[in-house]
């Protein structure tokens, strides 16, 4: 077995998530390793793109804005935000990664303020960015994220960012393009889908080292239970060498 | 028939999304081809006045109009507007000055991978500031429909969140699906800055790389201030006419400052300082220095090029195109099969 440390077990998660000629819009750090990660092993014709403008790069590096020149090096075209979203809203944008302060048992995030007053929030983080649209519009939408209680919340103290809503399909009800969606929650201690019914956040795999207790007592809302949850599958070699080596040297990502 | 609002946002709709009263003054905005050449303080007079709806062009700490946005600072510009479409160092600049007390914030205080700002963080949480919440898409179809000339767009996005509520966008019925979008009021800034590779004395502009929103910012903005990492010949603008990015009708002042974005990153010129941009907010966690640390960066300087010369000079500029330019030649010959 080979020997890795928990963000490297959660980018490989994440990598395998995203299937060969399909597309991702990604942000910077965890996201983007893991569509590098994808790119460079089983998946050489997943497209990229990020928010900003850049489409389809061959990404040397881990760009430290989701607007650098990184993001559209050697890429097929350096465009606008509109061009971009436009896309995803059109339906051609298959998956999408996305992280917050907060997130509830429907999977939509907050990435805008701690405390319940909009006037004068205790804490300020920076809103939507590209979050809201990439949420409302790309197919499967996943989130890599550390487990623990105040993150994983009953409730969000503001919904910056669409999860299933209220569950159910109130997603589509109020508006959102119908059949996309969270579709994967990827933390140190489990894998989490949705219930196809209730669209509740529900244990399919654990990571090694941790039991569903674990991931229970550190969230904050009842998780639901797949029928047979599995022990998620270890890095292979290869990945873990192509990780280190080539996507992510400087371990900006895989030394968190 | 007036048109059924299911649901609507809570948060301030700053400005005027009315196309006719955009019209009227474009109407009268210069269309003669005549030379725009000024300093940037005297861009910053004529075109940007306390109270104005502002927008900065780029994307947080690429591309920007650093230059345009120190002079603000050192003008003391108040009680402005802000568009708030993922802005990053510039948006730190702006809230080190406390330019602007009302936002609209799609993405703002962070910096991205670098982390968050200390100081702009403390100024929204203030309560100083009326913030009303969009995401970076509806802000930039926000534009769109400002150049468009009409006074809203649907959006298919944000509904159902408190980014909606927040907002200043309404839900309605589409006439011919049934479907429900939001719409989105169009909105015209009162003057934008925006930072090109190239422009001609007249104001027509090239952008290399990523577009963002500029294409429709240029177009929204009633004024428009361009700063250019150099003056071209107008023979070279036409001889390629494709590549113009923002023709001069819309363009009100052309300064030019070169290593204009820095300490951000210009595609194919230079990459980001980011030690610099580290510096930034290692200082703002302390009041005291970081006063010291603008005294000396912003108020204390004349100018961009007094700015470059206290953070490395053309030394520093230099490291910084290699960063940006060895990298593209070293990817482009290192691989053997490209």
């Amino acid at each position: 077995m080979a020997d890795y440390n928990t963000m490297e077990l959660m980018v490989t998660c994440a990598a395998r998530e995203l299937i060969d000629g399909s597309s991702v819009g990604v942000g910077t750090g965890a996201p983007c390793a893991a569509a590098m990660l994808a790119q460079k092993t089983h998946a050489p014709n997943l497209m990229i793109v990020f928010e900003a403008g850049g489409v389809a790069p061959l990404l040397p590096e881990m760009p430290i804005s989701v607007g650098d020149s990184r993001t559209y090096f050697r890429g097929i075209m350096a465009t606008s935000m509109s061009e971009i979203m436009d896309t995803c809203c059109r339906g051609m944008i298959d998956y999408t990664f996305l992280g917050g302060a907060q997130i509830d048992m429907y999977g939509n995030l907050n990435s805008t303020q701690l405390g319940p007053d909009h006037s004068h929030p205790k804490v300020r983080f920076p809103g939507s960015g590209g979050a809201n649209d990439f949420a409302s519009f790309c197919w499967r939408m996943m989130v890599i994220t550390p487990q623990d209680s105040r993150r994983f919340t009953e409730k969000c103290d503001f919904i910056t960012t669409p999860g299933w809503l209220e569950g159910g399909d109130s997603r589509a009800k109020l508006g959102l393009p119908k059949g996309c969606g969270p579709y994967r929650i990827i933390t140190n201690m489990a894998v989490m889908d949705f219930e196809e019914e209730s669209k509740r956040m529900r244990i399919i795999s654990i990571n090694p080292g941790y039991s569903v207790k674990d991931v229970q007592d550190n969230c904050g809302f009842e998780l639901l239970k797949a029928k047979k949850i599995i022990e998620t599958v270890h890095p292979k070699e290869e990945e873990l060498r192509v990780l280190r080596e080539e996507v992510d040297p400087s371990r900006i990502v895989i030394g968190r | 028939m007036t048109m059924e609002i299911l649901k609507q946002g809570i948060g301030t709709l700053f400005g005027d999304p009315d196309p006719d009263h955009a019209r009227e003054f474009f109407r009268k905005k210069s269309r003669k081809m005549e030379s725009k050449l000024m300093s940037v303080k005297d861009a910053v007079e004529k075109f940007i006045h306390d109270g104005d709806y502002f927008a900065s062009g780029g994307f947080g700490a690429n591309r920007i109009s650093v230059a345009v946005l120190h002079e603000m600072l050192r003008q003391g510009r108040k009680n402005m507007g802000l568009a708030g479409h993922t802005m990053t160092h510039d948006f730190q600049i702006l809230a080190a000055g406390k330019v602007f007390n009302k936002l609209d914030a799609s993405y703002v205080v962070g910096l991205e991978a670098r982390g968050l700002s200390p100081n702009a963080r403390k100024y929204l949480e203030s309560g100083e500031v009326d913030v009303t919440e969009w995401s970076n898409y509806a802000l930039a179809v926000r534009f769109k429909a400002a150049a468009m000339g009409v006074s809203f767009l649907p959006f298919r996005g944000s509904m159902g969140t408190d980014t909606f509520k927040y907002g200043g966008g309404k839900t309605i019925t589409c006439p011919f699906t049934g479907k429900t979008y939001m719409a989105v009021p169009a909105l015209y800034p009162d003057v934008a800055a925006i930072h090109v590779h190239e422009s001609d004395i007249f104001g027509n502009c090239r952008i290399k790389g990523i577009s963002v929103a500029d294409i429709d910012l240029a177009r929204a903005a009633k004024r428009l201030i361009i700063t250019t990492e150099k003056i071209v010949s107008s023979d070279k603008i036409r001889s390629a006419p494709a590549l113009t990015a923002i023709p001069y009708y819309l363009v009100d002042a052309v300064c030019e400052v070169p290593f204009g974005s820095y300490p951000g990153n210009m595609a194919y010129e230079y990459f980001s300082d980011e030690e610099h941009l580290q510096e930034w907010l290692r200082v703002e966690k302390d009041p005291e220095e970081f006063k010291r640390f603008l005294d000396k960066n912003i108020y204390n300087c004349k100018s961009h090029i007094d700015y470059i010369n206290l953070n490395g000079g053309m030394e520093k500029m230099l490291t910084l195109r290699k960063k940006e330019i060895l990298f593209h030649h070293k990817e482009r010959t290192g691989g053997g099969d490209i």
